[in-house]
């Protein structure tokens, strides 16, 4: 018979482990699904606990506060109140009348399932790109069955009275000639690779985006012993530095820049403002990035220069894992970044009754934000359901969240998408590399079939309909689409590429599985 | 009745139309290009976007199959016609495929059954290949080893739904006709019974006739006219699975016992696996049948049943992951037939709706059927079958949902 939970937390990174150690501690029995094997999330990917080195702490912020958080899941859970089920991912979430969710899991890191694909750091299908060592490594890793994981009930079925959803975020990429030569790979998927597995991707570094992330991915493939011939940051400055909102909010932050400011002169790291990577060539892998000065919008003004590099590392931001809160109908909105985002109220609830939602998924703000976020969301959760509260705690929390927001829509504002990023784009260039769906074919999809808006876009040309269900290209489609209609990019423009009726590949096996006792008449008509 | 109130010189008004289509889905895309090869001058009206509804939710297939001998497999046959004859040189626009389908049966007395039906459908024009036992492996390699034979339907096709709507209507375009989406029909501009054009949010549209083609939403529209149309929604879920190498299912595949019985009317849940491949390399796994109204939370035992039943007739897919499921409402009557043809309650409005999970192939036919008549000429196919009228006047019909 299954147990209900009291709650179930989504994701095990800096939102998921502090809503799921501090509603265990608040008395609520939990159960925490991840799909990693060990606890962190991407934020504190480290390697193999099981074969732990010394220097795992290195390049990592906020060491301490994840070591923790798992000490405190370790003791939630000899003491019960916490069924941890790593390794798993949910592919269907559900909610009955009496208002029970239903999460439905299946065994994560299949090699090329998305969760591999966002290890890998690759940013086209897995088997076109250079990262297959990573491939492997994800293999070898999700093989090996992480010790003293409680089994979920058969069919891998979790239910709770309530959900809270810390689904996390990945890459944001956008296209741009060349980026599908092997050597390219996501600002994070670099990352990923130099925490989880202590793999360097590549001797000669160019990293190109925009935002504070591009800094620790540089330092920390110099200290790798790669050579970072460039940081190509789009936009300007690091203006929030002088944001009175921005800079004042969170002063901690002030001091972790200046900490990369000196990490990147003693690597000697060539940080170039206002330019972007316009191309990468190359025959049969990255060879050469060519970079431009580019103007406040990111429109090409300036000199154009080419770089040698066998490894290009782009990072455009993170997008927002949303598909379980779009599952159950939550309400979303456009954030400052151009993310879609899930709303929430001041106790991280979202539209739908018994759901909240804390980290990225209700906007990219970073791991400090998403703990808070995740405690305040366990805190609400408990005191509703009659657990006293810590007196001034929750108040504390909020005001921090708030102090954290600010700062985050700061950043935000210094290190915008350029709003002219699709003039980097060629006819030839892909969009979607699942479907290999170019710029020029959603043009034509556009002019000559009314395809208008992003949905239709999709349903004619395919962009988002390969393996990745549009994780990769589903912020760039929604992009151009809205560039082809000459205006911005809405919510009602991202939120059909952001949807997924499946949140996960799963076996037709798997499926099969779920409702075996039913049997029903059959009916002679066909859909055609 | 031949509509003798309008013609070219009609359309000459600068805000009116000879025929406004309301839906943008495969029938009125079907439509408005047979009525404008017909020379009419056709503006089509859509509250979403092209191929929105239950157009971009099917599977894309034109069967005879299924259906036994009556005024469905009439049409059905007539629409392979236009198909491969009128349509043959846009087919790879769409990506028509003449694949066939193959009705397999599990047992010796359902392959009996099977001969019985394709004698039958023989007689009455459908191409009928018995496949013994050991021919399976030829036709499928990885069919379940358990099964008895098959029926080959060489006239079953595909096509890419949604890419039909826009290239016909792409080529309306060309021919002059206007297509207006985000712009819903609000009403009908009167002219005592006569229907003389819409009401919309985008202003009024003068027209001499005005065809309903808003699939499941038919019923709405027609009320809009103070006319009953009894159009119900019918939810289907398919699964799509991963890109698998081409021909890995070659033909449009699903199981006898379900051929001989009769149209279901019951509420609750149906399904009856029907597996194919499409030109992405992706399998589709149709097709499950339940009146929930406009409900679109996902059911897991629709989605379950169908991968079981599909993994009985391929075991292979066992292992094989499933990408994404999509659902949609198909436009069904209570007997089971379309709607076609000029409403004598209200002059001036035709309908060509409730094509219920056969719209896709039975459009090309729908299309050109209606523009024979619109224009005055003899329907190849005579529509009374599919007559707006046919249905009493208040039936007691509690299921119609509120759109």
């Amino acid at each position: 018979m299954t147990r209900t939970h009291d709650v179930a937390v989504v994701g095990a990174g800096p939102a998921g482990l502090a809503a799921a150690v501090e509603a265990a501690e608040a008395g609520l029995d939990v159960a925490l699904v991840d799909g990693a094997a060990q606890p962190g999330g991407q934020y504190w990917r480290h390697y193999d606990e099981r074969h732990a080195r010394p220097d795992d702490r290195a390049g990592h912020h906020g060491w301490p506060v994840f070591t923790g958080l798992r000490e405190r899941l370790r003791t939630a859970r000899a003491a019960g109140r916490i069924r941890y089920l790593p390794g798993r991912q949910v592919y269907l979430v559900t909610r009955d009348e009496a208002g029970t969710f239903t999460l439905r899991t299946t065994p994560s890191g299949a090699v090329g399932t998305p969760e591999s694909i966002s290890a890998s750091g690759a940013v086209g299908t897995p088997e076109s790109t250079s990262a297959s060592g990573a491939g492997e490594a994800a293999k070898t890793f999700a093989a090996s069955s992480p010790s003293g994981a409680s089994a979920p009930d058969a069919a891998g079925q979790v239910t709770a009275r309530a959900l809270i959803l810390c689904t996390g975020g990945y890459d944001r990429q956008l296209p741009v000639p060349g980026w599908d030569l092997p050597g390219v790979m996501t600002a994070g998927g670099v990352q990923a690779l130099l925490k989880g597995h202590r793999v360097l991707a590549g001797r000669r570094a160019v990293v190109a985006g925009t935002g504070p992330f591009l800094l620790p991915v540089a330092t920390g493939l110099a200290r790798a012993g790669a050579s970072v011939e460039a940081v190509a940051e789009a936009n300007g400055t690091l203006g929030w530095l002088r944001d009175p909102v921005g800079a004042a909010s969170v002063p901690g932050k002030a001091v972790e820049a200046a900490q990369y400011a000196a990490l990147m002169a003693r690597h000697r790291i060539p940080y170039r403002t206002r330019t972007v990577v316009t191309r990468i060539l190359g025959q049969d892998r990255v060879e050469a990035v060519r970079i431009s000065r580019v103007d406040r919008d990111g429109r090409p003004a300036g000199p154009v220069k080419e770089i040698a590099a066998d490894l290009v590392a782009l990072g455009w931001g993170f997008t927002p894992s949303l598909e379980l809160a779009l599952m159950l109908g939550a309400d979303t909105r456009k954030d400052v970044d151009g993310s879609l985002v899930v709303a929430v109220d001041g106790f991280q609830r979202s539209s739908v009754e018994g759901v909240y939602v804390a980290g990225e998924a209700t906007g990219v703000g970073g791991a400090v934000l998403a703990t808070q976020e995740g405690r305040l969301s366990a805190l609400a959760l408990a005191r509703s359901l009659g657990r006293p509260a810590v007196p001034g705690l929750m108040g504390r929390l909020r005001a921090a969240i708030g102090r954290g927001r600010r700062f985050a829509a700061a950043m935000h504002r210094t290190y915008p998408v350029p709003s002219a990023w699709t003039e980097w784009l060629e006819e030839r260039t892909l969009v979607c590399r699942c479907e290999e769906v170019s710029y020029g074919d959603l043009r034509r999809a556009h002019t000559d079939l009314c395809a208008h808006d992003p949905r239709t876009l999709k349903m004619l040309a395919r962009p988002g309909m390969g393996w990745c269900q549009g994780r990769v290209c589903g912020f760039a489609t929604a992009g151009i689409a809205a560039c082809l209609n000459r205006r911005e990019t809405t919510a009602e423009d991202l939120r059909p590429l952001s949807t997924r009726s499946l949140a996960a590949p799963v076996t037709l096996g798997e499926l099969a599985a779920l409702d075996r006792s039913r049997t029903s008449p059959d009916d002679p008509h066909h859909d055609q | 009745m031949t509509p003798q109130w309008f013609g070219r010189s009609a359309g000459r008004r600068r805000e009116g139309a000879d025929l406004v289509v309301v839906g943008a889905g495969v029938v009125g895309a079907a439509s408005a290009y047979f009525a404008c090869l017909a020379g009419l001058r056709v503006v089509v009206v859509e509250r979403g976007a092209i191929a929105g509804g239950t157009s971009s939710a099917g599977e894309g297939n034109l069967l005879v199959s299924d259906k036994e001998a009556g005024p469905e497999l009439d049409l059905a046959l007539y629409s392979q016609r236009v198909w491969r004859e009128d349509l043959a040189e846009h087919a790879p626009l769409w990506e028509f495929e003449a694949k066939g389908g193959l009705v397999v049966a599990a047992s010796e007395p359902s392959v009996a059954a099977l001969r019985e039906l394709g004698d039958h459908q023989r007689r009455h024009g459908v191409e009928v290949r018995d496949v013994g036992r050991d021919e399976l492996r030829d036709y499928e390699p990885h069919l379940s080893p358990r099964l008895a034979g098959a029926a080959f339907y060489p006239q079953d096709a595909q096509v890419q739904p949604m890419l039909v709507v826009a290239h016909l209507l792409r080529l309306a375009r060309g021919l002059g006709a206007e297509v207006r989406t985000r712009t819903e029909v609000t009403g009908f501009l009167r002219d005592g019974d006569r229907v003389t054009g819409v009401r919309t949010t985008g202003g009024d549209i003068p027209a001499g006739a005005v065809l309903n083609a808003a699939g499941t939403w038919a019923g709405a529209v027609a009320g809009l006219a103070g006319v009953r149309v009894p159009v119900l929604p019918r939810r289907g879920f398919v699964l799509v699975t991963q890109p698998m190498p081409p021909r890995t299912i070659r033909h449009k595949v699903y199981a006898a016992e379900y051929v001989g019985d009769v149209a279901s009317s019951d509420a609750g849940l149906q399904t009856s696996p029907v597996v194919e491949g499409t030109d992405s390399g992706t399998i589709l796994i149709g097709a499950s049948r339940e009146r929930v109204g406009f409900d679109r939370t996902v059911s897991v035992e629709a989605i379950s049943a169908l991968a079981a039943k599909a993994i009985a007739l391929f075991p292979m897919l066992r292992e094989v992951r499933a990408m994404r499921t999509y659902l949609g409402f198909r436009p069904y009557c209570p007997d089971h037939l379309p709607v076609i043809g000029p409403d004598p309650r209200a002059p001036g409005l035709w309908h060509a709706c409730g094509h219920e999970g056969a719209g896709i192939g039975l459009s090309a036919g729908t299309g050109k059927l209606v523009a024979q008549a619109l224009t005055g000429r003899a329907p190849d196919l005579d529509l009374k079958p599919f007559a707006p009228d046919r249905f009493p006047d208040a039936a007691p019909d509690t299921e119609e949902v509120p759109q």
